[in-house]
């Protein structure tokens, strides 16, 4: 028996081509138990996400068991120019090798992500629920669970964010711990200053206003965050009520200024805020971070704990690495015994074995 | 086993738990483990063993003088680290209190503070004197814990100010939550000092009043108070109190080691 993975990656095809090739939720039940049930193949796991479409498999043929994926693969999606290079294959422990690095995020666009953890633990999840996988690939995937854990928690690879979003989410749950009671104001509803109120909402926070030169834009973008527009004027007014103060306006100026806000913390009774300024000319003086309670970030401050963070990860890379030879060493030197001592596969596949529980 | 070796191994489980969470701290892997916790636990288990030896030999509260003081106040706070920083979830707490209580008991073990049982004054027949002096000295632990929770509160709050975040950013709670503990611990603290104050004053005979520690007592209650009003009266900001209650610790510690030379009967 021995074990394979084909599939493309944002490192080999462009989104155009991995979302022809990408299976849709509901169909990835039915094809992996389709996979399964080809003589050549024994078990088979499907993950599909936006930057990757993969199929795991376990075979007593490597060269018969790839040939048939890449037929299924053309068969659902004919393949045009270029889509077979876009392919890629590793066979054995170069196959379990690269679903330890998927799965702890090495191979992740952003460096060290950990929402693919669980996109593996659901696809592996879903085609053990269909009977597509067995001993092998039940085994491989409980072990691959097991190494981004570790990898996880012995490394610093998940260190920080690396996205503006995501670091002014950090931030605000350091100032204000769970943001599930902070409101925050967008002052110029530029694209930028949407992206991170969405970040903070995704984190809890709600109560949204937006305050823009043109009140329609403002409306707008109010609509979608379901919060509350208010004249451009008018900010200031409602500066009472927030946590977080999101500007990005094109002034030519700085329109909040430490005199400004030192009046609003003596009536917002010393209330801490956080004001992330991502305007360039920026909005927000600089000197408003000396006043007791107010926390200011610029575009460059969180672009550089972004950048510091990935080249934090960066640096556990090689430790990562260490770690997960360690683990692909132990577990090919089970695959290849279980290998030995298991019995010819029937005809029609393995016999489905019941689904033990993802960890 | 002798009372001070217990304290000794008490000693050495705190700067365990402190060295070996440094440690990992510096190599930037540190992750909420059981080592330190268990070695809080570990120290707390000898500070009490301690407790119990003298207690016994005594036959009553070991608050005799200012190093059984200073051993009960390091046990208090551990004690009072065990109920708050769990329910905070403030796990890295119990790094900034290990070094605290390790300071405290080996200053008690160096420094010539433990009289000879010959020369202790007993406070048997004294129920009031031990409620006051047992209370009194639980609320500093309150405060002292408070203390520490400022020095965190201090710690981040520069961090996110100078936007430096060094490993221990990640770790360190969110400031909103320490400013919450720092004042649960000083309101927690305030009340049971006032207990302890209002027993003080039922104590009677050889152990009568002694004005020196009316004024501090009272001084101290007037401190924690004044933190405690201008807190809920929003007057200052949470940085502000967060530096209060680490001024305030360091003037009660000061003043109660030099108590121990003005009053008559020591520091209690």
């Amino acid at each position: 028996m021995d074990v394979f993975c084909l599939g493309l990656s944002h490192q080999t095809a462009d989104v155009a081509t991995r979302e022809r090739f990408a299976f849709a939720e509901h169909e990835i039940a039915a094809c992996a138990a389709e996979l399964r049930s080809r003589p050549e193949l024994g078990e088979a796991v499907i993950l599909s996400t936006c930057n990757r479409v993969e199929i795991y498999a376990a075979t007593p043929d490597v060269a018969a068991g790839a040939m048939s994926v890449e037929a299924f693969f053309d068969a659902r999606a004919p393949f045009q120019n270029g889509d077979r290079k876009a392919l890629y294959r590793q066979d054995g422990v170069s196959a379990v090798r690269h679903l330890f690095r998927v799965v702890s995020g090495l191979e992740s666009m952003v460096l060290g992500e950990t929402e693919i953890l669980g996109q593996v633990k659901k696809a592996y999840s879903t085609a053990a629920e269909s009977g597509a996988t067995s001993r092998h690939l039940n085994k491989l995937f409980q072990r691959a669970f097991n190494v981004a854990k570790e990898v996880r928690t012995r490394t610093g690879i998940t260190r920080g964010s690396v996205s503006v979003g995501s670091v002014a989410g950090d931030l605000a749950e350091k100032i204000f711990g769970r943001l599930n009671t902070c409101r925050a104001m967008i002052l110029g509803a530029g694209e930028t200053s949407e992206l991170t109120a969405r970040a903070l909402m995704s984190r809890g926070a709600h109560g949204i206003f937006v305050s823009n030169r043109s009140f329609e834009r403002a409306q707008m973008l109010a609509e979608e965050t379901h919060g509350e527009a208010i004249g451009f004027e008018q900010w200031h007014e409602r500066f009472d009520d927030i946590d977080i103060l999101i500007s990005s306006t094109s002034a030519p100026h700085m329109i909040v200024t430490p005199e400004k806000l030192g009046q609003a913390m003596r009536r917002r009774g010393n209330r801490p805020v956080f004001v992330i300024d991502l305007a360039v000319p920026r909005d927000v003086d600089p000197a408003v971070n000396d006043l007791d309670g107010v926390y200011l970030y610029d575009i460059d401050a969180l672009q550089s704990i972004a950048a510091e963070s990935m080249a934090i990860r960066r640096q556990e890379l090689s430790e990562c690495e260490r770690l997960i030879e360690r683990h692909v060493a132990d577990f090919w030197g089970w695959f290849l015994n279980a290998g030995l001592q298991r019995p010819p596969i029937p005809a029609g596949g393995v016999p489905i074995r019941s689904a033990p529980q993802v960890l | 086993m002798e009372d001070r070796a217990l304290l000794a191994a008490s000693t050495f489980c705190f700067l365990l738990g402190f060295a070996y969470t440094m440690f990992v701290l510096g190599s930037g892997r540190y992750q909420p483990s059981r080592f330190n916790f268990g070695a809080m636990l570990g120290g707390f288990g000898f500070q009490t063993a301690f407790l119990v030896v003298r207690g016994h030999a005594l036959n009553a509260c070991p608050l005799t003088n200012l190093f059984e003081v200073l051993i009960f106040l390091s046990w208090s706070m551990v004690l009072l680290y065990f109920v708050v920083g769990t329910a905070y979830r403030l796990s890295l707490l119990g790094v900034f209190t290990s070094p605290l209580a390790f300071m405290f008991q080996t200053f008690a073990l160096i420094a010539p503070l433990d009289s000879p049982p010959a020369l202790r004054r007993r406070m048997l027949a004294q129920p009031w004197l031990e409620t006051h002096a047992a209370i009194s000295i639980i609320a500093y632990g309150a405060f002292a814990l408070a203390f520490v929770a400022g020095v965190m509160y201090l710690v981040q709050e520069r961090q996110l100010k100078t936007h430096r975040l060094r490993g221990l950013f990640f770790h360190l709670p969110p400031i909103a939550d320490l400013a919450v503990a720092i004042n649960r611990l000083i309101f927690t603290g305030f009340i049971l000092l006032t207990v302890g104050l209002l027993s003080g004053f039922e104590v009677r005979g050889e152990w009568k009043m002694e004005w020196t520690k009316v004024v501090w007592g009272i001084g101290v209650w007037l401190i924690y108070g004044g933190i405690l009003q201008a807190d809920k009266l929003r007057r200052v900001t949470p940085r502000r109190v967060a530096q209060l209650a680490v001024a305030a610790f360091s003037i009660t510690l000061a003043t109660l080691w030099g108590l121990n030379f003005i009053a008559p009967n020591g520091p209690l």
